[in-house]
């Protein structure tokens, strides 16, 4: 685990003039919390919430279609997935992580009771972030379960971007081993930014 | 970090759901996840305490990994199920 990286005082690199504005957060308000965002911000959100409800719903479609396509129909009303095996995809792998360690055979048949359900909860999460965020930004209130919904989203995004930084270690500090000009400089920013938001809105809840 | 490790302990259900449900639920370490919003999540799902959850949190901090719930396997797969929905790393296994 983490603390909130911009709590820690080493955080200079971010919310420096030159990259003004990303520094919006949540504050309390009364049956929630409210933040307002500048229509970059909110584009950067609203885009990676998308791409991992897409990765998440995406798989989900194609997994082992043809023979299993009638049976899927029933499987998908019964909420059971094909998939018995851990997804390849290491950011997927991360989504959707087995549950026995050691024990394919059970991790398997758990994976095919509660995956769809889990990606559905994913998908839902998500949902709920670009509903409440206008593509335009402005002022967002959320209701308390519309946070819990936004905190899961915005972990999920966190969790798919630390697989991309290839974030292993807690103690690791990306911001100095980058070099300046690596394109995942400006994805570590943003998975920094999201953890400031995530910890404003469990503020905000507190 | 924090003091010496030692066995990760049995959350207080008391011996007898122990004995007649062998089953935990394990939540790893990772280095995503924050701790607070470990210990939010641990309140939600579990509804425990600030106090008992932050010692949780701060157990799979700290030693790697916590034992968070315990009873039937079953019981124990929907607290796995719901942990991953929150983006936790849990597992379920026989508390031997």
């Amino acid at each position: 685990m983490t603390w909130d990286p911009l709590d820690e005082g080493n955080g200079g690199s971010r919310g420096e003039p030159g990259e003004p504005g990303l520094a919006a957060s949540f504050r309390p308000v009364p049956g929630g919390a409210a933040a307002f965002f500048e229509p970059p911000q909110a584009g950067v959100i609203r885009s990676l919430v998308s791409q991992v409800a897409e990765l998440v719903s995406a798989d989900a479609e194609t997994g082992e279609a043809g023979e299993a396509a009638q049976a899927g129909n029933l499987e998908a009303e019964l909420g059971l997935s094909s998939h018995a095996e851990a997804p390849d995809d290491p950011v997927l792998a991360r989504l959707l992580p087995d549950a026995y360690s050691g024990d394919p055979e059970a991790a398997a048949e758990f994976r095919r009771y509660t995956e769809e359900t889990l990606r559905s909860g994913k998908v839902a999460s998500a949902q709920v972030v670009l509903e409440s965020l206008p593509s335009a930004g402005g002022e967002v209130r959320l209701s308390e379960p519309e946070c819990q919904q936004w905190l899961r989203a915005l972990n999920d995004v966190r969790l798919a971007l630390s697989v991309r930084l290839g974030i292993t270690d807690e103690d690791d500090d990306l911001t100095e081993s980058l070099a300046v000009d690596d394109p995942r400089s400006a994805y570590l920013w943003v998975y920094q930014w999201l953890a400031y938001l995530q910890d404003s809105i469990l503020d905000a809840l507190a | 970090m924090g003091a010496a490790p030692v066995e990760v302990e049995q959350p207080a259900t008391g011996q007898e759901a122990k004995l007649d449900a062998p089953w935990v639920t394990v939540v790893w370490n990772d280095p995503v996840n924050l701790m607070n919003y470990v210990t939010y999540v641990f309140q939600k799902v579990f509804g425990y305490p600030k106090a008992k959850a932050e010692k949780l949190m701060l157990d799979v901090h700290h030693k790697g990994k916590a034992v968070v719930s315990s009873g039937t396997r079953e019981a124990m797969e929907r607290d796995a199920e719901t942990l991953h929905g929150y983006g936790l790393w849990a597992t379920v296994s026989h508390d031997s």
